[in-house]
């Protein structure tokens, strides 16, 4: 195992590395009979309580790279998943204030510098009140950018291949199901131990899942 | 479900998981069960002890299953409207915007009032998505989707109209700031120039919202596509004919064609946990800068008339007072869509209850009162403020009939259609067995919908035909094109709408899954007693029975 798997790694960098194949990580440490990589283990849950409870023991036994699929958010999870709070809005806010200090400077040098040319009830050309409207719709309209693509690029998304999605199961997850996934990548991933952890939390269903490419 | 009642047979009732206590003879008067006047119970958000599988079933079944007939007929109707309406825009084009009925006096007319009726009804979706959001209101989850999905196709139809009414289209590009051969530039002091910005970026902000919020429920329609090809479910493309004949196309697979459509649209979303919590974040985001930006929009076309000297425009009372129209046109709208579908589609009156109908019948009483209030302010200032051209504005252009008196209104009858519809009739919500029948509540958002087509004509006609020398008054008729390309983007908005019901996620499926008990991670859906249920239901049903005797 490199050093940056033990880090655990971003949804970012692992998208990144996934396009780029000579920072890829090296290979899962477990293989199936068949000769396939293991990307993770995966169990089904019955009701959100249950999940939500399980998450906080997965998250109590020290667990790094592992996830909750729900079909909808489920308030306060990431509270029981140990998931740090998302730097997004601070991406948001850097970008939104560029947005409007970006649209003060198209007004102000094409009203002031470089076109004084309409006077409009004599009022001076570098008067920074009718910029206003465009600078508050440039800024929203940054930040709208921001926030979906910052959003996006925090998640490592686009990302339409995955090895979840050769699970047939994991397709349900969209509907009705409630699943965990744990990494094989996880340092703390033991083929037996994992496995135990999961059906104690009273994960049902538990399969291995690979990744066939 | 102790969250919805603290009584535990009313609570499994309101859920829609059993009928009426004490058998269906007893009305309780609940409609269909949502209608709790206690404010300590909330109401159920999804009827008939659905589960997250159930609501996902009804949803995409929406999306996946062959549309009805009735959908078909519509989609016919609409779509020959919208080509008309194109075929005039391109009539107007070539010709110029002398087709219109404009004239010398009234060089605005239906364009501007199309441009800001349409505009205000695209005001609705981001009020149900972001300020609804804001305030917590999960009732929102019923109406959001199609409600922003409605904004877009409004959006798109307001926008034809500043396009095509600068005359010169092929000059358009002139309002965006865009180094050029002529050293010019735009004038960044024009509330005209602000509108470009305020409503492009309205579209555009509108239309991420509505695709991030979109982005899971496309990932579902993908999952089952999928599930569906890997399972040997798929069919082939099979048109049906008359009498029972079909045509099947073996080379085309719609669930192919989904599971690649809606997949590359959804992104590789997985309902990540760790995905939602950014997700969330990014929603909250967006709700909290389009409130702000839906007010600026009205706000800014507002300033369109309020920074002229017009009389009849020239008003400070403006910005508020369009912004309340456009909820107030916008919410009639999404009634006037939403009612019809309801009783068409199947099972959407389990995700759609009388309780969501009643919420938004309140809305309409209540920016229907601002507006109202709006109006009659309009009248203080104009007497109040002493302005002689004004106070002639507001009674001899608008308010005083042509019978009462020679000087009097043209007009007239607009303005008091405007009245009637958009002041009088909302006020029939004060009855709170109108305001829950959804036929009485479709009546009120036509007339209000009509009304707020009036209310900006009366704005701006009546002002514009007749200025301050009487030598150059005169009036407005519209033109067999001016209606045409009106009929043509109400066509265009219905088109659009009805693709959206039979392609999209008609409702926000992760949203709503999570405002249902079940989703509680706390327990606090969980299931229920059977021994308590029986005992339970028996007092409750003595106890409905008593009460209803004791009335007579």
């Amino acid at each position: 195992m490199s050093a940056r798997n033990t880090r655990g790694g971003t949804e970012m960098s692992q998208m990144i590395s996934d396009y780029l194949p000579f920072i890829r990580p090296p290979m899962s440490r477990f293989v199936t009979e068949r000769g396939n990589p293991v990307y993770g283990v995966m169990a089904e849950y019955e009701t959100t309580p249950d999940v939500f409870h399980a998450a906080e023991k997965i998250r109590d036994a020290g667990y790094k790279r592992w996830d909750v699929h729900a079909p909808f958010p489920i308030h306060g999870i990431e509270h029981a998943m140990g998931h740090p709070k998302t730097k997004l809005p601070y991406i948001v806010f850097v970008i939104a204030m560029c947005g409007a200090l970006g649209a003060w400077a198209l007004q102000y040098w094409i009203t002031a510098v470089d076109y004084p040319g309409f006077t409009v009830q004599g009022k001076p050309f570098d008067a920074w009140e009718p910029f206003t409207m465009i600078i508050f719709e440039l800024g929203v309209l940054s930040a709208a950018f921001a926030s979906l693509f910052g959003m996006l690029m925090l998640n490592g998304l686009p990302r339409w291949h995955h090895p979840l999605f050769g699970s047939e199961r994991f397709l349900e997850s969209s509907q009705g199901k409630l699943l965990i996934v744990i990494e094989a990548n996880d340092p703390a991933f033991d083929p037996e131990e994992t496995r135990r952890l999961l059906e104690e939390t009273g994960g049902r269903e538990i399969v291995l899942i690979e990744d066939e490419d | 479900m102790s969250a919805l009642h603290p009584d535990q047979v009313t609570a499994e009732r309101l859920a829609g998981l059993r009928p009426p206590a004490g058998g269906r003879d007893v009305d309780t008067g609940l409609g269909d069960g949502t209608l709790v006047e206690d404010p300590a119970v909330e109401s159920p958000l999804v009827l008939g002890n659905r589960s997250f599988d159930d609501v996902t079933d009804i949803v995409c079944g929406y999306a996946e299953n062959p549309p009805p007939r009735w959908w078909y007929a519509a989609f016919t109707v609409t779509s020959t409207f919208a080509a008309i309406g194109g075929m005039l825009i391109l009539y107007l084009l070539i010709t110029g915007v002398g087709t219109w009925g404009l004239n010398n006096q009234v060089d605005w007319a239906w364009d501007i009032t199309n441009f800001v009726f349409w505009i205000g009804i695209g005001h609705a979706g981001t009020l149900i998505s972001a300020i609804l959001c804001l305030l917590k209101q999960k009732w929102r989850t019923a109406v959001n989707r199609s409600a922003e999905a409605m904004t877009i196709f409004a959006v798109i139809c307001a926008g034809t109209y500043p396009a095509i009414h600068v005359g010169r289209i092929w000059f358009i590009w002139f309002v965006f700031p865009i180094p050029n051969y002529n050293y010019i530039w735009p004038n960044f002091r024009s509330p005209l120039l602000w509108d470009v910005f305020a409503v492009s970026t309205y579209a555009t902000v509108s239309l991420l919202f509505w695709y991030m919020g979109m982005i899971p429920d496309l990932a579902t329609l993908r999952d089952r596509a999928d599930k569906r090809l890997r399972n040997g479910l798929s069919k082939p493309l099979s048109i049906e004919l008359p009498g029972r004949k079909y045509i099947v196309i073996d080379s085309i697979v719609p669930d192919r064609i989904r599971a690649y459509v809606y997949g590359f649209l959804a992104l590789g979303w997985r309902f990540s946990s760790r995905h939602w919590h950014r997700y969330e974040a990014a929603y909250l985001i967006l709700a909290g800068i389009s409130t702000p930006l839906v007010l600026s929009v009205h706000s800014i076309v507002s300033f369109d008339f309020a920074t002229a000297v017009l009389p009849g425009w020239h008003t400070t009372i403006f910005p508020p007072y369009f912004v309340a129209g456009a909820i107030f046109g916008g919410f009639a709208m999404v009634l006037l869509l939403m009612i019809p579908l309801r009783a068409l589609l199947p099972n959407f009156k389990d995700l759609l209850t009388l309780r969501h109908l009643e919420n938004m019948a309140k809305i309409l009483l209540v920016t229907g009162m601002m507006v109202g209030f709006a109006y009659s302010m309009e009248f203080f200032i104009a007497w109040y403020g002493a302005n002689s051209y004004e106070a002639f504005v507001f009674t001899n252009n608008r308010a005083l009939p042509t019978w009462i008196s020679d000087k009097g209104a043209p007009y007239w009858w607009a303005y008091y259609t405007m009245i009637f519809c958009n002041v009088i009739s909302p006020q029939i919500f004060w009855s709170r067995r109108l305001r829950q029948n959804p036929a009485a509540i479709w009546t009120v958002a036509l007339f209000v919908t009509v009304g707020m087509w009036f209310e900006r004509f009366v704005i701006i006609v009546t002002s514009l035909h007749r200025a301050f020398l009487p030598g150059e008054w005169g009036m407005f008729f519209p033109t067999w094109v001016d209606i045409g390309i009106f009929a043509g983007t109400c066509g265009i908005f219905s088109t659009l709408f009805l693709l959206f019901v039979k392609f999209l996620p008609t409702f926000a499926m992760a949203e709503l899954k999570a405002v249902m008990p079940q989703a509680d991670p706390h327990g606090h859906g969980e299931s229920y007693d059977p021994a308590y249920i029986e005992e339970s239901e028996a007092e409750y049903a003595e106890h409905v029975r008593e009460e209803h005797e004791g009335g007579h």
